[in-house]
């Protein structure tokens, strides 16, 4: 059987002893940013890629994945101990985790997130393992007009789910889409925009970007507001759930993973949505939606299940297409490159031990994750203890460091930190990273397709309807566009923002 | 010869503790492509003679022209050095007025193989033979897309070449590396291409493959007729290996050429590149530069017949 061969040639490739460890260094890399708060996963991911440059792609891979979806574990506990989400995606965690902890049952909502997002992170592993090739096969139909047009829809949806206002989620886009022009043409060498430095005819580097903008300005952002961390003083005990907690996450666990798996092939902040949509799915279905927000075990397990199996959707879009669906993506996207890998609809045929291997990885990292979560979980409580004019130096540090390490530039650090001062900015007046940064990598590979195709059709736009799958992707991103102005959904949209508020990936 | 050699101390401690860090290698276009291919290739046994890491970033755009011209501006030490492509470097200085480097920048250290450009076209285009694509051609004039990689760049000479021998006229679509062309031929974004060898080879059953630039057929590709017998002289080849700065000092270069062509010359390392369709070289710097005048004059002459505006 081909899948069978495909796993064991996955396992192969996983099971030495370099790749496990790895794989071991990545998730728990993953769980200490996931229970920090300040520190998310694209800045982690950022600042360890440059120490993969010496190991083989996959190895490296396996490393990054695990720090993703490591790090919705890790989320978990501090949004359940602390009322402060680690990560964007736990926010709604907070609603009944916390309360469960006030009612002395931390370690059944810890137990029960630990296990959800296993169980989830597996289901997702099994989706993108049956999904991705056949994907990958249909994705050869993708020309530059497709490729022009997903990408043009993938920044509309981002925009539409801004949290704010849509104005200035869209204002950050095209200004991302603006840097992202700086530097040498890719046609024909002009310079644009680099003002005689030399540094910038590569275009502005995504990691210092990401760099300043999530690190940075996030700590600059904490320092500014003291935050009250009232650890639950009791010893948590009691980490596995009893048969009624099973009984009562068993569906929410299997609905939030495949509803997160769906959610996170969508370009967009994914874990995020897709977190917000069990907890809402969960409350529609229960019998008693009001005890919701009071400690039910079940706005728990639905949507720590489904940021976890979301964080395994969103390989779909970069194994088949190529394409990012998130800044962690992106991230990954440009660790394949730096690796000698053309990302594309070849990449599941050519390199086959990658992509099989980084799913096998997947599955072990699960286990490492379950493994790792419930024994430590008083490590993590530990590690939450470090006063914060230890730890924002110090992230601060990792950041400068991080980022001189890539190429020596010290024009990158200057870069690092100008992002990081106009995210700050840009924060306390409520505008968003994410457009930014996915315009930002999007922009270059978009201008490029967009000029290939108006060379195919020889200046003619009409290039991007008259191909029907490119013609789909311009009709839905016109749709959202407009859809605003149109009162009822408009109101919907604001329905929709308020779930996703706080979102930051 | 080479025992006696060895004992022969070095003329410069700089050469004999050269190198003492990583190397940097620019590759001037996408992952996947030629000169990808040949330095992953050749990167296993370049470490183990330099005895240090031999690392590959990517620099694609403009045909390989922004990668060049950083090459060109790049520290003269050694560390720094590029994978290069003939006709480009040829080319690009004298057409393009927003590269900054010019060719004689640059030492080559060693020409490590060359392709023959091929000709081919998506699986299900009308045409089967070459005949039948200038047929078709001649009733569509400008209306069959035609990818290849950049501009003044050897794809790009191979469509004028062949625009003019056969008097037609193709749309000429500038991709930034083969590996994209491939991909888009494969897919029916493109209706034909002009590329390497190489890729030909590793896809000829997912396209049809109409005709190469070689003298003779190719060994890996037997049953594809050569340009020149439809009547077209036309031998198109993009030639590629490593170069440097032309600053480096001299005992540096020396060494460099000898790791390159301590590679080149092993047997395994031929028969590789030969499956995966190149022609593989072994040249030092001498001969190099020989390969590079002599290719310069013909290709000169070539865009003189084309009447090429400096862009």
């Amino acid at each position: 059987m081909d899948l069978l061969n495909h796993i064991l040639l996955g396992a192969q490739v996983l099971f030495t002893p370099g790749n496990i460890f790895f794989c071991f260094i990545g998730v728990l890399m993953g769980t200490l940013v996931g229970v920090l708060p300040g520190l998310g996963p694209t800045a982690a991911i950022a600042l360890l890629l440059p120490n993969t440059f010496h190991v083989s792609p996959v190895t490296a891979i396996i490393m990054l994945a695990g720090i993703y979806y490591g790090a919705m574990y890790g989320g978990s506990t501090t949004s359940i101990l602390v009322n402060i989400p680690g990560e964007a995606a736990s926010v709604i965690t907070c609603l009944d985790g916390y309360q469960m902890a006030l009612k002395g049952r931390a370690g059944a909502a810890l137990g029960i997130a630990a296990f959800g997002s296993f169980i989830a992170g597996t289901i997702s592993v099994i989706g993108l393992m049956l999904v991705a090739p056949p994907l990958a096969k249909f994705a050869l139909a993708f020309g530059p007009p497709e490729y022009f047009s997903l990408m043009l829809m993938g920044i509309v949806i981002l925009i539409y789910l801004a949290s704010g206002s849509i104005l200035k989620a869209l204002m950050m886009a095209v200004f991302g889409l603006l840097i992202g022009t700086i530097g040498m043409d890719s046609i024909s060498a002009t310079q644009r925009l680099t003002f005689g430095l030399l540094e910038l005819s590569d275009g502005v580097g995504l990691i210092p970007a990401i760099m300043g903008l999530f690190g940075v300005a996030e700590v600059i952002a904490n320092v500014e507001q003291e935050i009250k961390r009232e650890i639950i003083a009791t010893k948590v005990k009691n980490l596995l759930p009893n048969l009624q907690d099973w009984k009562d996450s068993f569906w929410p666990m299997i609905r939030g993973g495949i509803l997160g798996f769906f959610i996170g092939i969508l370009p967009g902040p994914a874990p995020v949505i897709s977190a917000f949509s069990s907890y809402a799915i969960e409350k529609k279905l229960s019998k008693h939606p009001e005890k919701f927000g009071t400690g039910m075990i079940q706005g728990v397990a639905g949507p720590e299940s489904a940021n976890n199996a979301a964080t395994g959707g969103a390989f779909i879009p970069l194994f088949t297409l190529g394409i990012p669906a998130n800044s962690v993506i992106a991230i990954l996207l440009g660790a394949f490159m730096i690796h000698g890998i053309q990302p594309g609809p070849m990449l599941i045929d050519k390199y086959p031990d990658l992509f099989w291997g980084t799913i096998m990885s997947m599955y072990l990292g699960n286990v490492m994750l379950l493994v790792l979560n419930l024994p430590l979980i008083g490590l993590w409580v530990k590690v939450l203890k470090v006063p914060y004019p230890i730890l924002f130096p110090l992230i601060l540090l990792f950041c400068l460091v991080g980022v001189f390490s890539l190429n020596y530039s010290k024009v990158e650090v200057a870069l690092m930190i100008g992002f990081g001062v106009f995210g700050y900015l840009a924060r306390k007046f409520q505008f968003e990273m994410a457009p930014l940064v996915l315009a930002l990598v999007i922009g270059p590979m978009m201008e490029n397709n967009l000029r290939l195709s108006l060379v195919i059709s020889q200046g003619s736009p009409w290039i991007f309807i008259e191909k029907p799958i490119s013609a789909a992707f311009i009709l839905v991103s016109l749709a959202l566009l407009i859809s605003p102005f149109i009162p009822w959904i408009g109101k919907r949209r604001r329905k929709l923002q308020e779930k996703v508020e706080g979102e930051q990936i | 010869m080479m025992l006696v050699l060895s004992f022969i101390p070095a003329a410069s401690a700089d050469a004999q503790d050269f190198p003492k860090g990583p190397i940097n290698y620019m590759n001037p276009f996408n992952p996947g492509g030629e000169v990808d291919i040949a330095a992953r290739a050749m990167q296993p046994y370049l470490e183990k003679n330099l005895a240090q890491p031999f690392v590959i970033n990517y620099q694609p755009g403009a045909g390989g022209g922004l990668c060049w011209s950083k090459l060109a501006a790049a520290k003269p030490d050694g560390y720094n050095i590029g994978g290069f492509s003939i006709p480009h470097i040829i080319l690009q200085p004298i057409f393009m007025k927003d590269v900054t480097y010019k060719t004689e920048d640059f030492v080559i250290f060693s020409i490590v193989e060359y392709t023959p450009i091929g000709f081919g076209v998506k699986k299900d285009f009308q045409v089967n033979t070459l005949k039948e694509f200038i047929e078709y051609a001649k009733a569509n004039p400008g209306k069959v897309s035609c990818g290849g990689v950049g501009k003044f760049t050897g794809h790009h000479f191979a469509t004028l070449q062949f625009m003019k021998l056969a008097g037609v006229k193709v749309n000429y679509v500038t991709f930034q590396g083969t590996s994209q062309v491939q991909t888009a031929l494969m897919g029916g974004h493109i209706d034909a291409a002009f590329t390497n060898s190489s890729m030909l080879v590793t896809t000829k059953d997912q396209i049809k493959v109409l005709a190469i630039g070689a003298p003779q057929r190719m060994t890996q590709l037997k049953d594809v007729p050569t340009f020149e017998e439809f009547g077209f002289k036309m031998y198109p080849r993009i030639a590629r290996g490593a170069m440097g700065p032309k600053a480096i000092p001299q005992d540096i270069q020396k060494r460099l050429e000898k790791a390159f062509l301590d590679t080149t010359s092993k047997p395994e390392f031929r028969a590789k590149m030969e499956a995966a369709g190149f022609v593989p070289q072994v040249m030092g710097i001498e001969e190099s530069h020989k390969f590079l005048e002599a290719e310069a004059i013909t290709i000169k002459q070539l865009a003189q017949e084309f009447d090429l505006k400096r862009q």
